[in-house]
This record gives structure tokens, C-alpha cells and sequence, in this order.
């Protein structure tokens, strides 16, 4: 098994891989805390774009309502905390389970008809706004008036209660996204993979090849959503406060698909670049525009929309397989 | 609660649905034909909730009066939109053109902010508060104008494509886009076309929903959100089922909020959308299966 995760790496990734692993875990030791906060949002876009790619870069379903995984995750979670005082660890038990039911509800109501393509992601949006409508009058979580985790000024890190400095949040989403990106090479280098890449590129002739798609296509939904609860989990007890609007609602579920396509979609470092680069440029902006003296609300989000477009129009195919080309990690085109 | 309550907001709910349908009828016009699914299509709403609001409050001039002009203005925005941005990206897979005009939503929702700042705005017609009453119903002037302006709307756009040349070339486009190449049409000509007419839709559907709703930037992915359940709903590709969708929603909404909350109204037309998908995935007008 390990020896195949290594199969047709060069050296030269290797080299690369390892002194990106070791600049990431130097990092905070030299970056400031402003710094350190923007390197966890980058941290967490990366964790959730790996998901998110899990079910459109692998299976080629597209879903626009990843914000519902990363929701129910953090409302759970929260909720078990403040109410009956579950630690984040023992409460992932319930929530991780709570996301992959609402994945598989979403996947078997689309599969079972061959919803497909558009159809589906508008399924995906509609339960996601379902979600942030039923938690803004779910009396249980405090509905729209939101979920508090009680906080104080923490001297030392608590990993089980996961109570403490952003350092320590950074080194677990750290990990998280060192296990999410060998978690996805495995699977690609697996039989589901190879499945999962049949269907996306053509779902007939995979079904006449013998593949139970529906089948595969459930097993990413579900990976896919319970992979994505993790990040919800941190969410919360990183934040320390949940609003369904804030949460549930689609511009979050908008944010996290950017940066797997700006980076490039069923890549394994596609998410990582992405959100590196998108969230990187949106910190540039603010301070750009800041230094500049512009402070007019809405003038960054205007830049980033331009910056989008001109990626997208410029590498359709997204950033990491035109880089991996001209650092040499894949062939040239002829 | 008496029974006419329940009728008026009923009737209430049916004639903002029609003012829905025509904005969804855009959307399905435009998925319809140039298969791109226009993720800014709220947001263009909301272009010409804004255009309305400034001619009202500066030269004093009735949205149903710059209904048509307002519509025209969409039209060459869509145009320019499809033919200079949108065009290249047909062939493409469909997130990259859902990244694409996701950044055109961000562009268009913040450009509005800047010019208009985040409160809300509303137009105030010398009949914002008249009524008919016939017997114990009583109809909202405004919804009914606009509701009688979306019908209209929606049929001269119907006779357009069943009547006119240009209506049925495009209609060629949508069901054979090789075969359309093949027979000389200008296929790119047709698709901005066919997205100006859309934008025209949703331009016409927003100047009506200013004498309804308040605005403010960032109304457009409500919207646009809205206008998917309806489209889905009512069967993609079928104008009547556009129509038929949005009536359905309205009333769903409008009776959604007096029954239960105002502010949990939506949830219901999301249920009804999983319910169609569950039940009939191709919509209650649409032909074949999805």
C-alpha cells in the first residue's frame, strides 16, 4: 500500500514536497499572528477544497452546497459542547456520522434518478439553504441569534477540549490537510479511483464497463461530506461562534469550490494552491487598498472578481497542472 | 384566520409568482439555448432594480413607463456579456463556467455597493397604496400591474420564437447546435442574442419587483437562487412551466409566511424543489427526463 503511494513520484516532487512540508511546519515560528491567521484560513480552504475535489475533481459530480457539511459539523459539535459539555473529539463520533447521512440523503435523492450535472448542484444548494432557513429557527442551537462557545484568555493549549491559541489550530488543520492530500492519493491510486475517474469522464460507458455507479458515486458523496464535517468541527471551536447565516449560507459554500478550481480541478494540489493563492490575494488586496488610502467597502471584493476572471480565462485547466509543467513536475506539451 | 385573508394573500402570492416567472423564464431561455447556466442572473436584477430607482428619484419617471427602455438596456448588457465574455467559455466544462460567472456576480453585487452604499432603497408611485376591491377581495394595484406586465411580456417573447425567423433560428441552436453551424446560422450571434433576451426578461421582472420588494446590492443571489427552484420546478426549457413554477412558488411563499413565519418562507420552496426532483426530476412542464 505505502509503496504505491510513492509509485511514478519523481524525485524532484519529493524534494518539493518535502521542503513545502517543512517551510509549512517551520512557519509559525517565524510568521506574526496576523500572519499565522491568515495561514489557517489558507490551512482550512485547502482541507475542504481536498473534500469538495473528493466529488467533482474524482467522481465529476458537482456540488455547490459544501457549506451544509461544514455547517452540520460545527452546529453538532458546538451544540454538544455547550449543552451537555462533549468535548470536539468524542462529538466528531456524532458529527461526522450526521454529515454523511445528510450527504447520502442528497446522494441517493439525485443518483436514484440520474439527477446529474446543473440539476444536481442546484439539489446541492437547495438543502444546504433548507439547512440555514431550519437552524435560523432551530431553538436548540439559539436559532438566528447564534451558537456561543464560551471563551476565556487560554495560556496553554488544551488539544482534547480544543481550547487554546491559534498555533495549535494551525498545526491540526495542518495535519488534517498532510492526511486529506495522502488519504486522496490513496484513493486515487485505488481501485475506487480508477472507478471514480471512469464515471466522471463518461458514466455510460463506465456503467456498460460493469461499474455500479451509483454505488461509486454514493461512496464520494459520502466521503466527500463526512470528510468535510471535520473542518466544520474545527470551525466552531476556532471561531467560537456560529450563525446559521453565516455558516449555512451559499457564499461560503461559493468560497470553498474557488480555490479547487482555480487551482485545478482533480489535481491532489490543485485545493492546496488555490486556496494559497486565492486567499493570499485577498489578504494583498486589503492591504494593497489600505496602503493606498481606499477604503471603500466593496472596491476589494470588485478586484478579486476581475483577478477571477482573468485566472479563469487565462488557465481554463486551473493553476497546477500549467505550474507542474513549467517546474518540470509533468510533461510539456508538445 | 377568515377565509378571504387566505384569498388575498393567495391572490397576492399568485401575482408576485408571475413577476418570478418572468424573471425565471429568462433563466430558462438562456439555459435553454446557450446551455450555460447563469449563476448572475439575480444580480443582473438588481442591475435594473437600480437603473428604475435612479430615474424614479431623479426625473421623477414611472418604472412600468421605463419598463421597456430599462428591459433594452439588459438586453445590450446580456449581449455584451455573451458575446464578449461568455462565448469562449460554451465549450468548456461547467465549473469553469460557474467560476466564470461567479466572478461576474461578485463584480456586478460590489460595483452596486460602491455606487450605491448597503442601505435600502424603494420607489414610492402615487399608486403604491391604491387597491381594487371586488366583493371581499382586495387586489394590490402595484401586483396587479405588474403581474399583467409579466403576462405580456412572457407572450411577446413566446411570439418571437414561434413567429419570427430570428425566434426559430434560435430555436435551431438549442436542438441541434452541429446542425445549426452546418445550415450557415451565426451561432455565436444567436447565442448573444438569445442571452440579451434573457437578461431583457429579468431586466423587465426587476423593474416590476421595484414597486414590490426594497432594494439593497446585495438582493441578486436570493435571486438568482429563486430563480433555479422555479426553473427546475416548472420544467427546463418550457416557458409555460417558467411561468407555472413561479405561480407555484409565489403562492407557496405567500402562504408559507402567513401560516408559519414570514422569514422561514423560503424553506418551503426549497421543499418543493426536492420534491419534484424527488417525483418528477424533469419539472411539471418539462418533455423529457433530465
Amino acid at each position: 500500500m505505502l509503496s504505491r503511494l510513492f509509485e511514478n513520484v519523481s524525485r524532484r516532487a519529493l524534494v518539493l514536497l518535502g521542503v513545502l512540508l517543512v517551510g509549512l511546519f517551520g512557519a509559525p515560528i517565524v510568521a506574526s499572528d496576523y500572519l499565522l491567521t491568515v495561514l489557517i484560513l489558507i490551512l482550512y480552504f485547502a482541507y475542504i477544497g481536498q473534500a469538495w475535489n473528493i466529488m467533482m475533481g474524482f467522481a465529476g459530480q458537482l456540488s455547490l452546497g459544501h457549506a451544509l457539511y461544514v455547517g452540520l459539523g460545527a452546529y453538532t459539535a458546538a451544540a454538544l459542547y455547550v449543552h451537555f459539555g462533549i468535548g470536539p473529539w468524542l462529538g466528531l463520533l456524532v458529527a461526522v456520522p450526521i454529515a454523511g447521512l445528510a450527504g447520502a440523503f442528497i446522494g441517493y435523492l439525485a443518483f436514484r434518478f440520474k439527477v446529474g450535472g446543473v440539476y444536481f448542484a442546484i439539489l446541492t444548494i437547495a438543502v444546504a439553504e433548507f439547512a440555514r432557513v431550519g437552524f435560523d429557527h432551530l431553538s436548540w442551537t439559539n436559532g438566528s441569534s447564534g451558537l456561543f462557545l464560551p471563551v476565556a484568555q487560554y495560556t496553554r493549549n488544551d488539544l482534547w477540549l480544543l481550547r487554546g491559541q491559534p498555533v495549535m489550530f494551525y498545526y491540526i488543520l495542518l495535519v488534517a490537510v498532510v492526511l486529506a492530500f495522502v488519504f486522496c492519493r490513496a484513493l486515487l491510486q485505488s481501485r475506487i479511483g480508477y472507478f471514480w475517474l471512469a464515471i466522471r469522464e463518461d458514466e455510460e460507458a463506465a456503467r456498460s464497463a460493469g461499474i455500479d455507479t451509483f454505488r461509486y458515486k454514493m461512496i464520494a458523496v459520502i466521503i466527500s461530506s463526512a470528510m468535510t464535517s471535520f473542518a466544520g468541527v474545527i470551525y466552531a471551536f476556532y471561531y467560537n461562534n456560529l450563525f446559521p447565516e453565516q455558516v449555512f449560507h451559499i457564499s461560503r459554500s461559493i468560497e470553498i469550490i474557488l480555490g479547487p478550481i482555480v487551482g485545478g480541478v482533480g489535481t491532489l494540489f490543485g485545493p492546496i494552491i488555490g486556496a494559497f493563492l486565492l486567499t493570499g490575494m485577498s489578504e494583498t488586496l486589503i492591504a494593497a487598498l489600505h496602503a493606498l488610502g481606499v477604503d471603500i467597502p466593496g472596491a476589494k471584493q470588485v478586484f478579486y472578481g476581475f483577478c477571477l476572471l482573468l485566472v479563469i480565462a487565462a488557465l481554463p485547466d486551473g493553476i497546477w497542472p500549467w505550474l507542474s509543467r513549467r517546474i518540470g513536475l509533468s510533461e510539456r506539451e508538445k | 384566520m377568515p377565509f378571504d385573508v387566505y384569498l388575498n394573500v393567495a391572490v397576492g402570492g399568485l401575482l408576485t409568482g408571475l413577476v418570478y416567472g418572468l424573471m425565471a423564464l429568462g433563466l430558462s431561455v438562456i439555459f435553454g439555448v446557450v446551455r450555460v447556466v447563469n449563476f448572475a442572473h439575480g444580480e443582473m436584477m438588481t442591475i435594473a432594480m437600480y437603473i428604475a430607482i435612479v430615474l424614479f428619484s431623479a426625473l421623477h419617471l414611472d418604472p412600468l413607463v421605463m419598463l421597456v427602455p430599462i428591459s433594452a438596456v439588459l438586453f445590450c448588457f446580456g449581449y455584451a456579456l455573451q458575446a464578449g465574455v461568455i462565448n469562449p467559455f460554451i465549450t468548456r466544462p461547467e465549473h469553469s463556467q460557474f467560476l466564470l460567472l461567479v466572478a461576474i456576480a461578485i463584480i456586478i453585487i460590489n460595483v452596486l455597493l460602491i455606487i450605491f452604499g448597503p442601505d435600502a432603497q424603494s420607489v414610492q408611485t402615487s399608486y403604491s397604496y391604491d387597491s381594487f376591491q371586488i366583493g371581499k377581495l382586495i387586489v394590490d394595484a402595484t401586483k396587479l400591474y405588474a403581474a399583467a406586465a409579466a403576462l405580456t411580456v412572457a407572450v411577446a417573447l413566446y411570439g418571437f420564437f414561434q413567429f419570427t425567423a430570428i425566434g426559430t433560428a434560435i430555436r435551431a441552436c438549442a436542438d441541434n447546435y452541429t446542425g445549426a453551424l452546418v445550415v450557415g446560422l451565426d451561432v455565436k450571434h444567436l447565442y448573444a442574442l438569445t442571452f440579451g433576451l434573457g437578461s431583457a426578461c429579468v431586466g423587465a421582472a426587476g423593474v416590476m419587483l421595484v414597486l414590490i420588494v426594497d432594494v439593497t446590492p446585495s438582493l441578486g443571489p436570493a435571486y438568482t437562487l429563486l430563480a433555479f427552484v422555479i426553473v427546475i420546478t416548472g420544467g427546463l426549457g418550457s416557458m409555460p412551466g417558467a411561468l407555472l413554477g413561479g405561480v407555484l412558488i409565489g403562492l407557496t411563499e405567500a402562504m408559507a409566511g402567513l401560516i408559519f413565519t414570514p422569514s422561514a418562507k423560503s424553506m418551503f420552496a426549497f421543499a418543493i424543489l426536492v420534491l419534484v426532483l424527488l417525483f418528477r426530476p424533469q419539472g411539471i412542464m418539462g418533455k423529457k427526463a433530465a
